[in-house]
């Protein structure tokens, strides 16, 4: 246990390294100079002197990626061009939306995915199951941002049940925001459910396969225990996967989906950043979500230990 | 367990599996029908974008446009041929550029154990970036234009095939006729590529098709987002983003595009499922 804890953090640390290392070259990678591509084409020569020396460009390349590294692990991930505030300043202003969409629409993904995939895999082959898996098919096939609009269109716009945008406005109090975040939450959550919806039925047919469901049959027990006692308990443990696994969906979704509602979130940030040539902010939200992204996993592993306790690593 | 006389018995035809599930022939059936569709009519002059006209802007579906006319007063049906080209063509180019690339780096992962940790945690961070936020970030950098998002994307989804091409290469490895070949002092690349590769053609061929789907979706995303290739370009993501202005009174113009990507990207995500199942009878009971 106590080896595979400390496997599981060095692995971690290769990755994050490799993580911080990926997106530092993708930024030198930029045709042209960094320094006179941000500043654009008008800029004095001077300019370009002057902020290829406040960037560190003027050192070389390996001094360049040591102080990169050595200021990530301090948790300065550098300035924002556009904002001229510190990176991690402005993604922490927009955590919120995004931190709270994420949730919410991974719950709204669990409420519809994980009855439907119990259900169909408890009536493998009816009509029901054959139902859900087409429209789990169909929903991980509509593009997110045609679900948001249809949405925003008729039940924002036309019916007026939601907020069609925005979120709130400044001084908005909580209640408020979170009202504007029910649409885009239905909307990423809907696309979401169905790789839970596959992922539920898949183990639930494993498990009512299993002897000892067969067992709970043969004393007597009634189907529903059986179902929700029995298998739904060790269902628990993929679920538990693709939870982490949707975390990435769950990113590239929001990203889509906060641009459709025009949330204030960090996905919307990010693509402002790559409009505007903000290279350090789009460089800092990769490496903020891909560290998110590993940390959440080495979590659902460690979860496994907690939910199921033959789990021995 | 399988008893000597299943066992023995040949696996069952690609064909008769697909025909034990019609809705893949359907799905294949309205795929080919949309890239014939893209294709074929604006070739033969049967649809065409037309000229503008500030006459017939946003004129709703009807007799005299089928699906609509846009802003200027084009035919939404004709623009939507030309850009079925334009995304399909991303789709088809990003799943075969993945492919090549991550059998490349999954052979060879699997193949020298030196290289295997290092690749391995590579592909690791590679897939620790979520595909549209990496292909964005791409994007950005390298600017956006048609190949820079086939190649953008193809970093983003080569990793998945990696993965998948270098577990099979460890076991296929370890097999007795590779084994033999080695013996026989087959060279390292001959082995990989004749008797590796050639048994784990299917597998590849179900995920490129799913890749096809995704980078469809993703394309999609990022024309939506603005950042993906150049507007003058029409793809179904970028026709999405222009009809956005007109939300309100022209819906269609939303519509449309929206329903051409999730028919072909559904099309093919059942197309990858029953290709699944046909070619691994394994995984075929787990889904």
């Amino acid at each position: 246990m106590r080896s595979y804890l400390l496997r599981r953090l060095i692995g971690m640390i290769v990755v994050i390294f490799l993580v911080l290392t990926i997106a530092f070259v993708l930024v030198r990678l930029a045709p042209g100079d960094p320094a006179s591509l941000m500043l654009g084409p008008d800029a004095s020569p001077e300019e370009v002197a002057a902020l290829r020396v406040r960037l560190g460009l003027d050192q070389p390349i390996i001094a360049q990626f040591g102080s990169f590294l050595a200021n990530a692990l301090r948790g300065d991930l550098g300035q924002s061009l556009f904002f001229n505030q510190p990176v991690t300043t402005v993604l922490a202003s927009r955590a919120e939306p995004t931190i709270v969409l994420a949730l919410f629409s991974l719950l709204v993904a669990l409420v519809i995915a994980t009855p439907i995939g119990i259900w169909a895999a408890y009536r493998r082959g009816s009509v029901l199951d054959q139902t859900s898996i087409t429209t789990a098919m169909l929903a991980a096939s509509v593009p997110s941002f045609l679900t948001g609009l249809v949405f925003q269109r008729y039940l924002a716009t036309d019916l007026g049940w939601f907020p069609a945008s925005g979120y709130g406005g400044a001084g908005a109090g909580f209640t408020e925001r979170m009202r504007h975040l029910i649409l885009p939450a239905i909307t990423l959550g809907i696309t979401n459910s169905a790789l839970i919806l596959r992922f539920t039925r898949a183990s639930m047919l494993d498990i009512l396969g299993e002897d000892y469901v067969r067992t709970a049959r043969a004393k007597g027990m009634t189907e529903r225990r059986v179902v929700l006692r029995h298998a739904l308990k060790n269902a628990g443990i993929p679920i538990i996967t693709v939870v982490g696994l949707t975390f990435a969906l769950l990113v590239s979704g929001a990203v889509v989906t906060e641009r459709v509602f025009n949330l204030p979130g960090m996905g919307n940030l990010v693509v402002n950043a790559v409009l505007r040539r903000d290279y350090p902010v789009i460089q800092g939200t990769l490496i903020v979500v891909a560290a998110l992204y590993v940390l959440v996993n080495l979590i659902t592993d460690l979860l496994y230990l907690a939910v199921d306790k033959r789990v021995k690593y | 367990m399988a008893g000597p006389a299943s066992s023995a018995a040949a696996p069952p035809s690609l064909r008769k599996l697909l025909m034990q599930r019609p809705s893949v022939v359907v799905a294949l059936a309205v795929f080919v029908l949309i890239v014939a569709a893209c294709f074929l009519l604006p070739a033969f002059g049967l649809t065409s974008i037309g000229g503008m006209s500030v006459r017939n802007r946003l004129t709703g579906p009807g007799a005299e446009y089928m699906l609509g006319a846009d802003a200027f007063g084009r035919d939404v049906l004709g623009r939507l041929m030309v850009a079925g080209q334009t995304s399909l063509g991303i789709g088809l180019g990003v799943a075969l550029l993945s492919s090549v690339a991550g059998v490349f780096i999954g052979l060879v992962a699997g193949f020298f154990r030196k290289l295997d940790t290092p690749l391995s945690r590579l592909i690791d961070a590679m897939m620790a970036f979520p595909d549209i936020l990496l292909a964005l970030s791409l994007v950005a950098i390298f600017g956006g234009s048609m190949g820079n998002v086939i190649l953008a994307l193809s970093v983003v989804y080569a990793p998945r095939i990696a993965r998948i091409v270098r577990a099979s290469t460890l076991v296929i490895r370890e097999l007795p006729y590779v084994e033999a070949a080695r013996a026989l002092g087959t060279r390292t690349p001959t082995i990989m590529v004749t008797h590796v590769l050639r048994n784990i053609v299917s597998p590849i061929l179900v995920q490129a098709t799913f890749i096809f789907a995704y980078a469809m979706l993703a394309e999609a995303g990022l024309s939506f987002l603005g950042v993906g290739v150049d507007p003058k370009i029409p793809t179904w993501g970028i026709m999405v983003n222009e009809g956005r202005q007109y939300i309100d009174n022209a819906f269609f113009l939303i519509l449309f595009p929206g329903l051409a990507i999730a028919l072909s990207v559904l099309s093919l995500q059942i197309v990858g499922d029953g290709l699944r199942d046909a070619l691994d009878p394994k995984l075929a009971k787990e889904t």
